[in-house]
This record gives structure tokens, C-alpha cells and sequence, in this order.
């Protein structure tokens, strides 16, 4: 707390009245806390970033700062004045903007009529002029140099495009501080380039920018002032130049850095057979080639950020994703590509990254859930048998304590956390050689998550080979080594032993070494 | 340093130069999409010429505009509502509906059903009410209790089908009032004045839906309903009064249809339903909402008609028609599928 109060005194000073200024911001959402006493000021001309991991606050505060929520305490404060009523909108557009990553862009309107949407001007009759409404929008776009054709639908702008639009049309409400959330995760390196350069400029015209990014790198490039907030708390804000990387990431991942949890085991034998081996693979044409393999008995961490494709590699392990080549072989045998049967066939259990979508049927009983990969095992005189079925079931629900008064019970009324236990639960069911787990403890209390992560030891430990999928540090720390994916790539091999810090800024791309 | 910003400079330029071809030529695909069935009305048109050269006669060519009028101004309605990215099949029962009730009221009893206890002039705006509560009762589900619009409209279409059953007996109103009859049967100019209603419908339909914010807000309601909320629409609004338009219109459509009868038939407009989404989506509109003209949809519902009218005068068997109106659905789908090269949604 009390770097806290330094920082906000580490202000540069002599820069004016702040564009945005939040105070004592606090937001509760039912029992959780989004935000506690969070403060950021931004000043004029400056490129603000404002950083933390997931949970910690960072769309509650835009939230906030656009006028979609009010906060429950504290205040926002435009260049002095007190920020306009939420029912305001008109008001809120002309002091902020935001770009989000979704896109608000209409798709089968043309860019012109986007940046104009629902104020178009008319001409005689009430009529909507459609030249000049293109003449004001190739005027507007040129007056921030944004080269698009305001005459094509919106739904052939790039990525990159859509941003600028987006960008200039918040500029022509009088905007003159813009939120980018994650502008950077859709884009590859020369637009990333191309944005950057597009914010240097901006900012030479007056405008302010909040950057919001999970690469910190990014932030060393383009920001001059960072915010960082935890646990739903403000930790710090300082000028980058000041903030060593080290620094940053503590501040980020909290003071104490611990090393792995002690549950030592010894290290996977030699001799353990090779289960998965992937071979050369690449999701999509043009990614980089990625080969691994994983042992029996042997947990690996598949690691990284959003967008670093880790879960495009898992997908296509288990056959979810059609890989545009490369080999995968599970126990000396080819899978082939994009089948989930073959891979089912072929031994890999699967706990996939959205368990509402991919994981269950929600209004099937757990029974149902957990052996429909498994029909083959219920089979008696060439019938499904309910009891079979149960039997299977109740060991399972067992074994991952899902707290149900029986296997019969639809998996829709169970919490969270035990529909992620049901979904562990069916991956266990075909007793498989390997495991792939993405995202498997995301969204579930701390009890389930200890529970989910004692089942995949309990299944390591007779011998399964095992996958996790994860950028939750808690979900890894069981790992042999940890595999660290960043944009796409394979960037580094972390032996088990490693502490919070080096695994962060290896899934940030922060190379703590080089300070 | 400078070293990067030539970089990104020269990386900019190469930005300019990419985009500079594709908008012009998107631009130039939106507006052959409007007109995409231009060629094959001139197919069919020549074909029909060919097949019985009474076909491009004057009277002909009326007769064909007169049938397709009524129906057309219930695409006109659907069409309204599938940009706004909803659907309505009621509509087909609110065209027969919404005379058989004015009918219901004005027709003394005696033969039919009527009730006599509303004279006759009270015919035009009754229909029309009753046509604007159906949509508004549409709204009160759709947009203020979010049902599913396709199963609220669709349970909407058997109520309101089984209400003119009810009241009429399952019989056919005769004897309609004058009032009723008179834009079927005056002529305005050589034309007769159902045809006039028709194209000024369109006529306006075509200005409101391009050239004012009401009508580009539909666009954008159907396009991306988030966006449009967030660029300050008042969605709610805006869909609810277009469902109450869009009922209004049928209504209007079916008293065109009773005027040219002269009668309220139980079964009025039932199953009409599907050849009006199949005139609009001829006619480019897409189902998923935002996208396609007001133009392309008159273009569709033009293009069915003039088919019917060329086998029918080509002597295919009344039989067969029925057929024959399916497979001119299929047929013409396909063409405009090949014609604007853009999956249909």
C-alpha cells in the first residue's frame, strides 16, 4: 500500500489537468469484489497502459471509465469535470471511446454509413444525402489519415482497418481519449507495427490513449505511463522507464514468489514410453512447425497467453481442428487428422476449453455424460444397459466427490464445479492413455480445482500421459516441464522448479534476462 | 529510430496501395445485386413473348401486376421485417384476417356470417386497425417479453387462421361492401388502382429503407443489434413499430385481395407464407436480417409471377401448377444464387 501512494506521487508533473481521472473506485457483483478503492489518471497526450491478469479488474475499471457502469463508490472526473450521467451516452461519447475487441462495426453497412450510423445527415425532405455522407467520411478518415474506401462494406475492412475506423469514428464525437482493449491480439507483427506508428501519430494530434495489453513488451514499446492492478486493487502507476520489467511482473503476479508446490516426485524414467510424439505440426498454413512429445507418466504443461494458439494445438491434437499438416502419434499410432473417433479410438481423453459447448449435454444425466464416449463398455446382448452405465458412473462421481444424490440427476442443476468434475469425469471414463486438458480447473472454486488436479496425479500416477492446456499457474505447477507458447510458436521449455515470475513473462514475451 | 519509422512509413504505403481495387469493385457487386434479376425477367419476358405472344400485351401485362399486387405488398412486409433480423409468419393469416373481420362486422347476417352492426365505410379502417393490433400484440411477445419470434409468430399464424374460421363459420363472406371493392376495381389512369398502391408502397418502401435514418436503422438492428444500440437506436422501438407496419401492410394486402374477389375466404392467403420468403430471398434478402434491397425483393415477387403467368399460357395444366410453383422456387433460387454469387444465409 504504501508503493501504492508513492506511485500516484511519482506522477510526472507540469502536464495539466488529467484527460480521465478515477478515484476510490469500488465495484462489487454480488459477493465478488471487481474493483476495491482502484485509482488511475491519465494524463493529456500521454499512451497510458493499464495491465493485470485475468480477474483483476481491468474491464470492470473500462466499464467504468466508459459510463456502461457506475462504480458503487468513487468518482470519474473528465479534464476536471465530474463525468456525465449514465443515460447520457451522447455526453460520454464526446469525452471517451473505446475500442473493444469485438467489433461494433455493422457488417452489411458500409463504412460511411458506420461512422455516421443513426445520425446521418439530411438534406431536402428529411432525406439522408448519400454523397455528402461519403464526402464527410472520406474527409473525416482523411483528416486522421486513414486510408480506407468509405464506399466498401464494413465487412471487407482487415482487422487492422476496422480499427482505425473504429479509432476515427470515436474522434468525430469529439473524443480525444480512446481505450484499446487488447488492440494487438488480433494482429500480426507489421500491423502491429503499422498501429503503433498510427498511435505515435495520434498522440502528436492530441490524443490520448489507454492501452490495455497481455504483452508487456508491447507496453515497454508504445506506453510512457503503466498502471497495474491485482486482486481487484490498484498496485501501481509509474512511468515504464522506471518500471523494470522484474518489477512490472511482480507487481502483476504479487510479492511473494514462490517456487513450485514441494509434492516432489521423481523425474519420468527414461525408459517410459513415448505416448504422444507430435511431429512437425502446423494448425494452420503458414504457422510455425511444432514438434513435442510427452512420456507415460509424465505431466506437460502447454502454456501461454490468449491468442498464442496453445489451444488451436490442443484442438488439433484431439482431432476438434483439422491441422494443415504434421504428424500426431499417439502410442506409435498415426491419428488421423481432424477425427475425434480415431483419436477417441486411439486412446486421448479430452477435457475441451468451453465445457458448456463441447463438454456436456446439459439436460442428460451425469450418467449419460460421463460414459458417452464409452458406449462400447455398456454393452450387454448388444444393448445400452442402464446398470453398466451406473455402475460406471457411481465409481466416477466417487472418485471425483461430484456432489449429486446420484448418477441419474441432469448435469444442468449441478454448480460449476461439478459439471467441470462430470466433464474430467468423462475424459476419465475411457481410461485413456493420454489426457488432454484445456482450461481444466477454469471458472471452479478452490476445492474442485484441488480435486480436478488430484484426479489427472491419480491418473499420471497409473501411467497416463498427460496434457494441460492452461495459462492458470495453479493448473501447471504439477507439470515435468511446462512448453511456453507465444504467437503462435513454441518458445521455451520450462523445467519443473521454475518460480511465477519466469513463466509469466515467458507467456508475456518478456525476457527477464535481458533488462 | 528512423530506421523503424521508414519502416512503418513504407508499411503504410503498402496498406494504401492494397485496398484501393476491392471497394470499387464491392461497391459495383452491391449495386449489381439489386439489379441481378433484370436478365432473367428479360429471359422470361422473351421466353413468354415466344411461348404466346399475348404475354407482352398491355392486358397482360396488367393481369400479372394485378395478381402479383397483393401478394407483393405482403413481401413488401416480410421484407421489412427479415432486415430488421426477425421473421414474421402471421402475416399470412393477418391477410386474410384483418378484411374477414371488417367484413364480419359490416355484412349483414343472412347468408353469411356478417354481424351488420358497423356500416360499410368503417371497412378500410377497421382492416387496417386490426392489422396494427396483430403487430403490436407481435411486438408485446417479441420485443418486450424476448419470446422466440419465429414460434411466437408462427403460434400467431394458427390462432389468428383459426379465428377467422370462427367467425366466418368456415364459409366465404359475400356481398362486401363498396368500400371494399373500390381500389380493385376503379382504374386510375388506365390502371387499375391496386397496382397503383403496390408500386407507391414499394416506391416509398424503396426511399424510406435508403434514404432515411427509420429505415437505415433496420439495417442496423439486423446487421449487428449490439452496434446499433450502442450507436444510440432505440432497437426495441424501432422493431416494434416494424412489426406493427409490417402487419398493417398485410392487411392492406389482403383487402386488395378480398376488393378483387369480392369475398373473405376462410382460407385467404393460407400458405402464401412461403412463396413470400421465397420472393425475398430471390430477391436477395438475406434471412439472418441487414442485408438486401427493397428493390430486389419487388424484383423477386415480380420475377415468380411472371413464371406462373408463362405457364399458364403456355397451357400447362391447373393441375401441375402447384407443382410447378415449387419447382419455380427451387429454379429461381438457384439462379439468383449463381447470379449474385454470394451464398444465400
Amino acid at each position: 500500500m504504501t508503493e501504492h501512494a508513492a506511485a500516484l506521487d511519482d506522477r510526472p508533473a507540469g502536464s495539466g489537468r488529467p484527460v480521465v481521472e478515477a478515484t476510490h473506485i469500488s465495484k462489487r457483483y454480488g459477493s465478488t469484489t471487481a474493483l476495491y478503492d482502484a485509482a488511475i489518471a491519465v494524463r493529456p497526450g500521454s499512451t497510458h497502459a493499464l495491465v493485470g491478469r485475468n480477474g483483476a479488474g481491468k474491464s470492470t475499471l473500462v466499464n467504468i471509465l466508459t459510463g456502461l457502469q457506475a462504480p458503487d463508490t468513487g468518482q470519474v472526473l473528465f479534464g476536471g469535470r465530474p463525468a456525465p450521467s449514465l443515460s447520457d451516452r451522447d455526453a460520454w461519447r464526446r469525452e471517451v471511446a473505446c475500442v473493444y475487441q469485438k467489433s461494433t462495426i455493422i457488417p452489411s453497412l458500409t463504412v460511411a454509413e458506420n461512422l455516421y450510423l443513426n445520425r446521418q445527415g439530411t438534406g431536402r425532405l428529411g432525406l439522408i444525402g448519400w454523397a455528402s455522407l461519403r464526402r464527410q467520411a472520406r474527409q473525416l478518415l482523411a483528416a486522421w489519415s486513414v486510408d480506407v474506401d468509405v464506399a466498401q462494406p464494413a465487412s471487407s475492412l482487415s482487422v487492422e482497418q476496422r480499427q482505425l475506423v473504429e479509432i476515427a469514428r470515436a474522434l468525430s464525437f469529439g473524443a480525444r481519449f480512446i481505450i484499446l482493449d487488447e488492440p494487438t491480439a488480433q494482429l500480426d507483427g507489421a500491423a502491429i507495427r503499422r498501429l503503433f506508428a498510427r498511435i505515435r501519430a495520434l498522440q502528436g494530434q492530441g490524443v490520448t490513449f489507454l492501452f490495455i495489453s497481455h504483452h508487456l513488451q508491447e507496453i515497454y514499446e508504445i506506453c510512457d505511463t503503466v498502471t497495474v492492478l491485482r486482486d481487484a486493487r490498484h498496485i501501481l502507476t509509474a512511468p515504464v522507464a522506471d518500471v523494470p520489467r522484474q518489477h512490472l511482473v511482480a507487481a502483476m503476479t504479487g510479492e511473494n514468489v514462490h517456487l513450485t508446490s514441494a509434492n516432489e516426485r521423481p523425474p519420468v524414467s527414461a525408459e517410459a514410453a513415448t505416448v504422444l510424439q507430435v511431429r512437425d505440426l502446423a494448425v494452420t498454413d503458414g504457422m510455425e512447425k511444432l514438434s513435442f512429445s510427452v512420456r507415460a507418466g509424465e505431466i506437460v504443461g502447454l502454456a501461454g497467453g490468449g491468442g498464442s494458439g496453445k489451444v488451436e494445438v490442443a484442438e488439433a491434437l484431439v482431432g476438434l481442428r483439422k491441422a494443415a499438416s504434421g504428424e500426431v502419434m499417439v502410442s506409435g499410432r498415426a491419428l488421423r487428422p481432424g477425427s475425434v473417433p480415431d483419436a477417441l479410438a486411439a486412446g486421448v481423453g479430452l477435457v475441451p476449453q468451453d465445457r458448456h459447448r463441447e463438454g456436456f449435454v446439459p439436460l442428460l444425466s451425469i450418467a449419460e455424460n460421463v460414459t458417452m464416449t464409452v458406449p462400447h463398455r455398456l454393452r450387454r446382448f448388444g444393448l445400452l444397459a442402464p446398470g453398466n452405465r451406473d455402475r460406471i458412473a457411481r465409481t466416477l462421481i466417487d472418485k471425483l466427490t461430484i456432489k449429486t444424490p446420484g448418477p441419474e440427476l441432469p448435469v444442468a442443476s449441478l454448480s460449476g464445479g461439478n459439471q467441470q468434475k462430470v466433464v474430467m469425469a468423462r475424459a476419465l471414463a475411457s481410461e485413456p492413455k493420454l489426457l488432454v486438458l484445456i482450461g481444466p480447473t477454469a471458472g471452479v472454486d478452490v476445492r474442485s480445482k484441488e480435486t480436478l488436479l488430484d484426479a489427472v496425479e491419480d491418473a499420471r500416477s497409473s501411467g497416463t500421459a498427460v496434457l494441460i492446456v492452461s495459462d492458470e499457474l495453479d493448473d501447471l505447477r504439477a507439470c515435468d516441464r511446462v512448453l511456453v507458447m507465444l504467437q503462435g510458436r513454441l518458445t521455451r521449455e520450462i523445467a519443473r522448479g521454475w518460480n511465477d515470475n519466469d513463466l509469466v513473462a515467458a507467456m508475456e514475451g518478456v525476457d527477464l534476462d535481458h533488462v | 529510430m528512423s530506421d523503424t519509422v521508414s519502416t512503418v512509413n513504407n508499411a503504410v504505403g503498402a496498406e494504401a496501395v492494397r485496398p484501393a481495387r476491392s471497394p470499387l469493385r464491392g461497391l459495383i457487386i452491391a449495386r449489381l445485386r439489386d439489379l441481378a434479376l433484370i436478365p432473367a425477367i428479360i429471359v422470361i419476358a422473351i421466353v413468354g413473348q415466344i411461348v404466346n405472344p399475348v404475354f407482352l400485351h398491355t392486358d397482360n401485362l396488367l393481369n400479372v401486376l394485378q395478381t402479383m399486387s397483393e401478394i407483393a405488398i405482403l413481401v413488401l412486409a416480410e421484407t421489412l421485417v427479415l432486415i430488421a433480423g426477425k421473421m414474421d409468419l402471421s402475416l399470412e393469416s393477418t391477410f386474410g384476417l384483418a378484411p374477414g373481420i371488417a367484413a364480419w362486422l359490416i355484412v349483414q347476417p343472412g347468408v353469411t356470417h356478417g354481424l351488420g352492426i358497423v356500416p360499410g365505410a368503417w371497412a378500410i379502417p377497421i382492416t387496417l386497425l386490426v392489422g396494427a393490433l396483430i403487430g403490436a400484440f407481435n411486438g408485446l411477445l417479441i420485443v418486450r417479453f424476448k419470446l422466440n419470434g419465429f414460434i411466437v409468430t408462427l403460434g400467431m399464424l394458427i390462432v389468428l387462421r383459426g379465428m377467422l374460421t370462427g367467425i366466418s363459420g368456415g364459409k366465404t363472406f359475400f356481398g362486401l361492401p363498396e368500400s371494399m371493392l373500390y381500389m380493385s376495381n376503379t382504374k386510375w389512369l388506365g390502371m387499375p388502382a391496386s397496382i397503383w398502391v403496390c408500386l407507391v408502397a414499394f416506391a416509398v418502401a424503396i426511399v424510406v429503407l435508403g434514404f432515411t435514418r427509420p429505415g437505415r436503422a433496420l439495417y442496423a438492428i439486423g446487421g449487428n443489434v449490439d452496434a446499433a444500440r450502442a450507436a444510440g437506436i432505440r432497437t426495441d422501438r424501432v422493431l416494434w413499430l416494424t412489426l406493427i407496419v409490417a402487419s398493417t401492410l398485410a392487411a392492406l394486402g389482403g383487402l386488395l385481395l378480398s376488393g378483387r374477389l369480392a369475398s373473405v375466404a376462410a382460407a385467404q392467403g393460407s400458405g402464401d407464407i412461403f412463396t413470400v420468403f421465397a420472393a425475398a430471398v430471390i430477391g436477395g434478402i438475406s434471412l439472418n436480417g441487414g442485408r438486401g434491397s427493397m428493390f430486389g425483393a419487388f424484383t423477386g415477387v415480380l420475377l415468380l409471377f411472371m413464371i406462373q403467368n408463362v405457364l399458364t399460357l403456355g397451357g400447362v395444366p391447373a393441375q401441375w401448377i402447384s407443382a410447378l410453383n415449387g419447382a419455380i422456387i427451387l429454379i429461381a433460387l438457384a439462379v439468383s444464387r449463381i447470379t449474385s454469387g454470394k451464398a444465400q444465409e
